[in-house]
């Protein structure tokens, strides 16, 4: 049911009334509840949460998507999309990428002001913190937080700041140490995974645009693995930073930021793999996809994109510098 | 009640006198508090460059103000539709969009100079000749004073409105919500540097007249400093929420002579000595009892209720907690509950008031545990 | 397709499953009346309890509720959505659009809503009780002092983040996407404009919000450390993130307030907008500035002095832009030929209450002033002036204006202007007084005061009583209107009106713009 319109005007489509919206606003709300109440019996142990309302709340949510997006690659099938709606996916699409980088912009900020103000003011040092020094006698600030100031002290039972938890430093941090091991150091291979998976899925765009099916499904496939292999890499990463380095969520301000970052990275590559996983099923099982009309592909992509330029930041600001 | 006829008065007046806009620098009348609606300009030079600023800033709004509203107003009478006008068709003039984006801009550039140099004097935190120490604790505020020579002193300083009278079962006294148990004391004439923090949430020291609000963050220490130039007693109130009791954490600071200063000063550290003294004593289980009831009026029953019913905290008649095993209980008491808002008054209660108030809960509400704590054993659990 | 051209679906599947822009511009309407009632009568018990010293009615942690539930429901469940709603309603209208560039997410927008509001507003009967921390939840009180319905409130921040930015993404894509064809960027009109920037804005700093929220999550189940200083963190990081969303978020609230007095003095005026380029650029300076002053919030929390001074001089260029504007609107009345129906009363009032909200506001900016200010009613007294005045006045000003063009009625004058006048002397009865006492000493968020403040506070109380009774006549004209009011025959209901929206049928039809119109000069700006 499309809307009507003159003929010398390109029609734009109204989708008539949908349910998705509401399904997906369940799901949705579900979710927050569910976790919410599971959160709070986890750390307060009171209220009767469970997570059950999260999980069906998430299958909701995640059906309701899958038939959204169903929907309107059939709507685009079917010849209804003007290329004015398209238009309207690309910005959408392009906004979207915009909001996810001042999402992560507020981590990296955070990330800026602990390190170059809150950390060494913390020590006593700056116009920030001169008399720091009566709070945490001996703190001395570095980056990576090589003490936390509690443990500069001695520790939570001190009479100040008793109640805000327990912050133990790491054994080792993820920074950039040994050179002579370099081969060894996990997030070099994973830059470079990464990286690489940029430049394969942009050879799929080329085949594509070439009407070349066959390349493009080898080289989007490929992509696919390098995102897989990415996430396994940061995964035995994560292990060996709780198993070995002693490097956890409470170690201080330090531990914060690296999980945060990189988690949440982390996570978004999940997304963007899962994006491209789609198209690439839709591609071979499906045979979707033409040299020019292929946006579900172009947008996934961009987003790959994102994600890979988020990384070199964190590379660069969370691993060497 | 209190000056009942002339609160009728200007609340009658009140109206009027927000009609005109009108501020005035002072009322005339003698209690000059009541009803004040400006900046006191304090008792301090930089409090009198921060109201002559603020009165500034004011006078260039309110020509700002009456120029913009005038021409308005001449267009609302004059241009109006039911006097027959035929209306115009101009939309932009280059010329006066210019010299209204310009002008507007030299009368800022007017205002940040003596804005700038006003800041520049409160950040300049040297020469200080004393430093005081201002922790913020929910719901009352700590001051230390810090003696390069000589053994610090320190100690709280409460809300001393009693219940009744927030409770509306008393009259209200003449300093309602802004008087302590325990004021600062400071000595006139004198550059005295406040060193402020927290040990819990954020909270914010204010006096106005001593033209100082600095916030008080866990972890961090504030500088800031006054100089008052008269002496007297001056009231402010904590200025950042800080939890549920935030409205009732007053400031208040007598401001001596340097002669009263060191009287009360050398006072005070008479009496840490014989604190010190007292912990080494062992106390009757009347004597505990008696202390114990003064501390957790003043210290616990803000949050456990003033019959240990609960509240914000749990309760403590009946708790197993205060029940149960003593050390468990001091621990509780001494380093608190992480995570909750059961801090550690470890560090906010000498050693004789905490044996007092942990008997006195092991003993009050029903909790007939019949067991003493003295200082001494306060001492050992600290020591661990 | 033959069943296209009938009218809205009947009963509540309307309203659940709808894409028209109109149903949903409706629902947002509705939805942020209804929050704006909640939120008022969260603001009456606040004004109760404050009426005379001693604690009468509430207790001190449900006072702080209150206050904390006031502003976020009025900021988020009021002032935003009834914009948004008026951006559905009236933007595919105003550019010759035949809805919005994506409807189902359109209508996902605005559902998530209310249910994330019923969930916050059900923390009020949870253990503990609801978010108490102010609505500018400053840690370390909303982490590790905060009470279990923290957690409740951060998803439900979340979920009003994830609204606000698909909202906000539909209508830049909207605008730049779906104008007819002649309406050129510097044809549109000033509320389009407006909405632009304010999407955007809202687009850039509604996921650091979210950034925001997440590290508290992370901070109070996940033993991190971002705002606690044992850790290495900072409890002024939080204010820095906050801020760097918020004080964006009051121009977020404030332009599209602008837009619609840009379209409505003109109309009343008989006469062109005054300087129209000028007013876009001065929007867009505004939004520019919007970023980089956060810290005027924070002056008294220890920042060096070169950060005062940049904070400083930064908010206060922010009066020139907003000054043209001001000087615009007049200049627009200017040699005008005026009539004050109730629509422009309000904007008549906008303008002079918004100024005097905004010289207080470039008092604030004064840093070392607002060491004296920071945190004392003189501050509440402020963004009253700029939020209800300001947004407030303009939103009852596009709704009186827009109205007839929606349902086809006329509203009743006098109510309205009997509406207008009780609203202006309540307002100000309420909060010109909050400068005294704030200048005075008295801090915001405390539940009990001095006696020396009482005279103050009881006028303040009045004052609210009889502001929020007013919009009990609002209602009653609304509703009466949209039931019995007398038809409007005019398309064009007010003889100054100018635009497209006006040259559509009266009511407006379901479906507008399906063919796309000619855009002459004389439906546009030139
Ligand atoms: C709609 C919302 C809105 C708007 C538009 C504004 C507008 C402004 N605000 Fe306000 N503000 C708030 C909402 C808003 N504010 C809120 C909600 C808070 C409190 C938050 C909280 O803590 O809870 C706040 C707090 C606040 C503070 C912090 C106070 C404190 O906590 O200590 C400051 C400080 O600088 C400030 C400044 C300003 C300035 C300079 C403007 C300017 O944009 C005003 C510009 C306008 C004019 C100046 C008038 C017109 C101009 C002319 C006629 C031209 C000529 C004039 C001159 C040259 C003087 N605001
Ligand atoms: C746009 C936002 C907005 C709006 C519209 C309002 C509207 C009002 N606000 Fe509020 N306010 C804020 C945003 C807003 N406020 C914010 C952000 C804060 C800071 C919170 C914080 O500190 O964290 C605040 C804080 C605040 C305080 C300070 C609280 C404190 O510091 O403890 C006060 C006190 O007077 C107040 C009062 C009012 C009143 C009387 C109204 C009135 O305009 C409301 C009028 C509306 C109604 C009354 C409802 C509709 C009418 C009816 C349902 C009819 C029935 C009513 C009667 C019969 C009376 N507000
Ligand atoms: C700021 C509020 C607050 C104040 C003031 C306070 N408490 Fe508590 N208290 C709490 C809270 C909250 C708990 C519950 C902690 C938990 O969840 O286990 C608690 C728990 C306790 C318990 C354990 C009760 C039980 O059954 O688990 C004891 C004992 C106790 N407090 C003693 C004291 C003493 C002694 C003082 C005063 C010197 C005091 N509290 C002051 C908030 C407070
Ligand atoms: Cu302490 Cu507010
Ligand atoms: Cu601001």
């Amino acid at each position: 049911m499309t809307t009507e319109t003159s003929t010398e005007y390109e029609k734009y489509y109204v989708p008539e009334k949908s349910k998705l919206a509401v399904c997906a606003t369940i799901g949705l709300i579900l979710s927050i509840f569910g976790a919410s109440y599971g959160l709070n019996e986890m750390t307060f142990g009171d209220g009767s949460g469970s997570w059950g309302i999260l999980w069906v709340g998430l299958a909701i949510f995640a059906g309701t998507l899958f038939v959204w997006f169903r929907t309107t690659i059939r709507e685009n099938i079917a010849g209804m999309n003007s290329a004015q709606l398209k238009k309207s996916y690309v910005l959408g699409m392009f906004w979207f990428i915009f909001s996810e980088v001042m999402f992560f912009f507020a981590f990296f900020g955070a990330l800026f002001y602990v390190r170059n103000l809150a950390g060494p003011w913390l020590a006593g040092e700056g116009d920030g913190g001169r008399m720091n020094g009566l709070l945490w006698e001996g703190f001395q600030y570095s980056w990576p937080m090589a003490s936390t100031p509690q443990e500069s002290i001695g520790g939570a039972g001190n009479q100040l700041i008793a109640n805000n938890g327990t912050f133990e430093s790491y054994d080792k941090s993820m920074a950039f140490g040994d050179a002579s091991a370099w081969y060894a150091w996990l997030p070099l291979w994973n830059t470079l995974i990464l990286l690489s998976s940029s430049v394969t899925v942009h050879i799929a765009h080329l085949g594509l645009l070439d009407g070349n099916k066959k390349k493009f499904n080898l080289w989007l496939g490929l992509t696919v693995l390098l995102g897989i292999i990415f996430v396994f890499v940061q995964a035995y990463e994560y292990y060996e930073a709780y198993e070995h380095f002693g490097l956890t969520l409470n170690s201080g301000i330090y531990g914060s930021t690296f999980f945060m970052l990189t988690g949440f990275h982390g996570f978004h590559v999940m997304m963007g793999m899962t994006m491209l996983l789609i198209q690439w099923i839709r591609s071979v099982k499906f045979g979707h996809f033409t040299a020019d009309d292929h946006f579900g592909f172009e947008a996934s992509s961009w987003y790959w994109h994102f994600v890979d330029v988020v990384w070199v930041f964190l590379f660069l600001f969370v691993y060497i510098l | 009640m209190f000056l009942k006829a002339k609160r009728l008065t200007a609340l009658a007046l009140g109206p009027v006198l927000m009609l005109l806009g009108l501020y005035s620098a002072s009322t005339a009348a003698a209690d000059a508090k009541v009803n004040e609606i400006n900046m006191p300009p304090g008792v301090t030079n930089v409090g009198q460059s921060i109201f002559d600023l603020h009165m500034t800033i004011f006078w260039i709004c309110v020509i700002i103000g009456v120029l913009v509203f005038g021409v308005m107003f001449y267009s609302i009478y004059y241009h109006r539709k039911s006097r027959g006008v035929t209306p115009a068709t101009f939309h932009e003039s280059t010329k006066v969009e210019i010299a209204w984006t310009v002008v507007p801009f030299f009368i800022l550039i007017a205002m940040a100079v003596p804005a700038t140099s006003t800041l520049l004097e409160i950040y300049d935190f040297e020469d200080a000749e004393m430093d005081v120490l201002i922790t913020g604790y929910q719901w009352k505020w700590k001051y230390e004073y810090i003696n390069e020579d000589g053994e610090n002193v320190a100690f709280f300083s409460n809300l001393r409105t009693p219940q009744s009278e927030i409770y509306n079962t008393a009259d209200k006294g003449e300093h309602y919500l802004l008087e302590v148990d325990e004021p600062l004391v400071i000595p006139v004439d004198t550059k005295v540097r406040f060193l402020v923090t927290a040990n819990d949430v954020i909270h914010a020291w204010w006096v106005p007249e001593l033209a100082v609000k600095k916030d008080a963050i866990p972890g961090f220490i504030n500088e800031t400093w006054t100089q008052a130039t008269e002496e007297g007693v001056y009231r402010g109130q904590c200025a950042e929420l800080c939890g549920k009791d935030h409205g009732f954490m007053p400031v208040v600071v007598n401001v001596v002579s340097k002669q009263e200063y060191a009287e009360w000063m050398a006072a005070k550290q008479a009496e840490a000595a014989e604190i010190k003294q007292l912990m080494a004593q062992t106390f009757s289980m009347d004597e505990l009892m008696e202390r114990g009831k003064g501390v957790y009026d003043r210290s616990c029953a803000a949050c456990h209720g003033a019959n240990g019913e609960g509240g914000l905290g749990k309760a403590i008649a009946d708790s197993p907690i205060a029940t149960g095993d003593m050390a468990g209980h001091l621990e509780v008491g001494i380093n608190g509950v992480p995570g909750t808002a059961m801090q550690a008054f470890g560090g906010q209660l000498n050693d004789v008031d905490m044996a007092a108030v942990i008997t006195y809960q092991r003993n009050a509400f029903g909790n007939n545990m019949g067991d003493m704590v003295q200082p001494i054993d306060v001492f050992n659990h600290k020591k661990g | 397709m033959g069943d296209h051209h009938h009218g809205p679906a009947k009963g509540l599947s309307r309203w659940l499953f709808t894409t028209n822009h109109k149903d949903i511009g409706t629902m947002y309407l509705w939805f942020s009346f209804a929050m704006f009632i909640l939120g008022g009568s969260f603001a009456m018990i606040i004004r109760a309890e404050l009426f005379q010293p001693g604690m009468q009615l509430v207790d001190p942690l449900f006072f702080n509720q209150m206050t904390t539930l006031h502003g976020l429901v009025m900021v988020f469940g009021a002032i935003m959505p009834s914009f948004v709603g008026l951006a559905n309603w009236m933007i595919p209208m105003m550019i010759g659009a035949p809805d919005m560039a994506l409807p189902r997410m359109n209508n996902w927008s605005f559902w998530i809503l209310p249910p994330a509001f019923l969930l916050l507003a059900s923390t009020l009967f949870m253990e503990g009780g609801a978010p108490a921390f102010g609505w500018t939840f400053y840690a370390p009180l909303s982490t590790t002092y905060a009470a279990p319905s923290v957690t409740i409130f951060i998803f439900c921040i979340h979920v009003l983040g994830i609204s606000s930015i698909m909202g906000s993404i539909n209508i830049i894509a909207t605008v730049m996407n779906m104008r007819a064809p002649g309406m050129t960027y510097m044809k549109m009109p000033l509320f389009v404009w407006t909405w632009l920037i304010t999407a955007f804005l809202l687009v850039a700093v509604m996921p650091v919000l979210a950034g925001a929220v997440t590290m508290m999550l992370m901070d109070i189940h996940f033993g991190t450390s971002f705002f606690s200083a044992a850790g290495g963190g900072d409890p002024v990081l939080f204010q820095h993130v906050f801020w760097f969303f918020g004080h964006p978020e009051v121009y977020i609230i404030i332009l599209p307030a602008f837009g619609v007095v840009s379209q409505i003095i003109p109309a009343f005026a008989r006469k062109p907008l005054f300087g129209y380029d000028s007013m876009v650029y001065a929007t867009a300076s505004i939004a520019f500035l919007s970023f980089i002053v956060w810290a005027h919030h924070m002056y008294t929390v220890g920042m060096p002095v070169a950060g005062e001074l940049f904070f400083m001089y930064a908010t206060m260029l922010i009066a020139v832009p907003t000054g043209v504007k001001v000087f615009n609107w007049i200049s627009t009345m200017w040699r005008g030929a005026l009539t004050f129906e109730t629509p422009m009363l309000f904007c008549l009032g906008f303008l002079v209450l918004f100024t005097i909200g905004g010289f207080t506001g470039l008092m604030l900016s004064i840093a070392p002033a607002d060491f004296q200010y920071h945190d004392s009613y003189f501050v509440v007294a402020h963004f009253h002036y700029v939020m209800v005045a300001g947004a407030v006045f303009s939103m009852t000003a596009a709704v009186y204006y827009w109205l007839p063009k929606w349902c086809g009625k006329m509203y009743s004058e006098t109510m309205g202007k009997t509406h207008f006048w009780i609203s202006f002397i309540g307002f100000n009865l309420t909060f010109f007084p909050q400068h005294f006492v704030g200048l005075a000493g008295m801090p915001r968020r405390i539940p009990d005061y001095a006696l020396q403040f009482a005279d103050f506070n009881m006028m303040s109380s009045i004052g609210a009583f009889i502001y929020g009774s007013s919009q009990i006549l609002f209602l009653y004209n609304v509703i009466a209107t949209i039931v019995s009011g007398k038809p409007v025959s005019d398309d064009k209901v007010w003889d100054g009106a100018e635009g497209l929206e006006w040259t559509v049928p009266t009511p407006a039809p379901y479906h507008t713009f399906e063919t796309p119109p000619k855009v002459d000069a004389s439906h546009a700006h030139s």
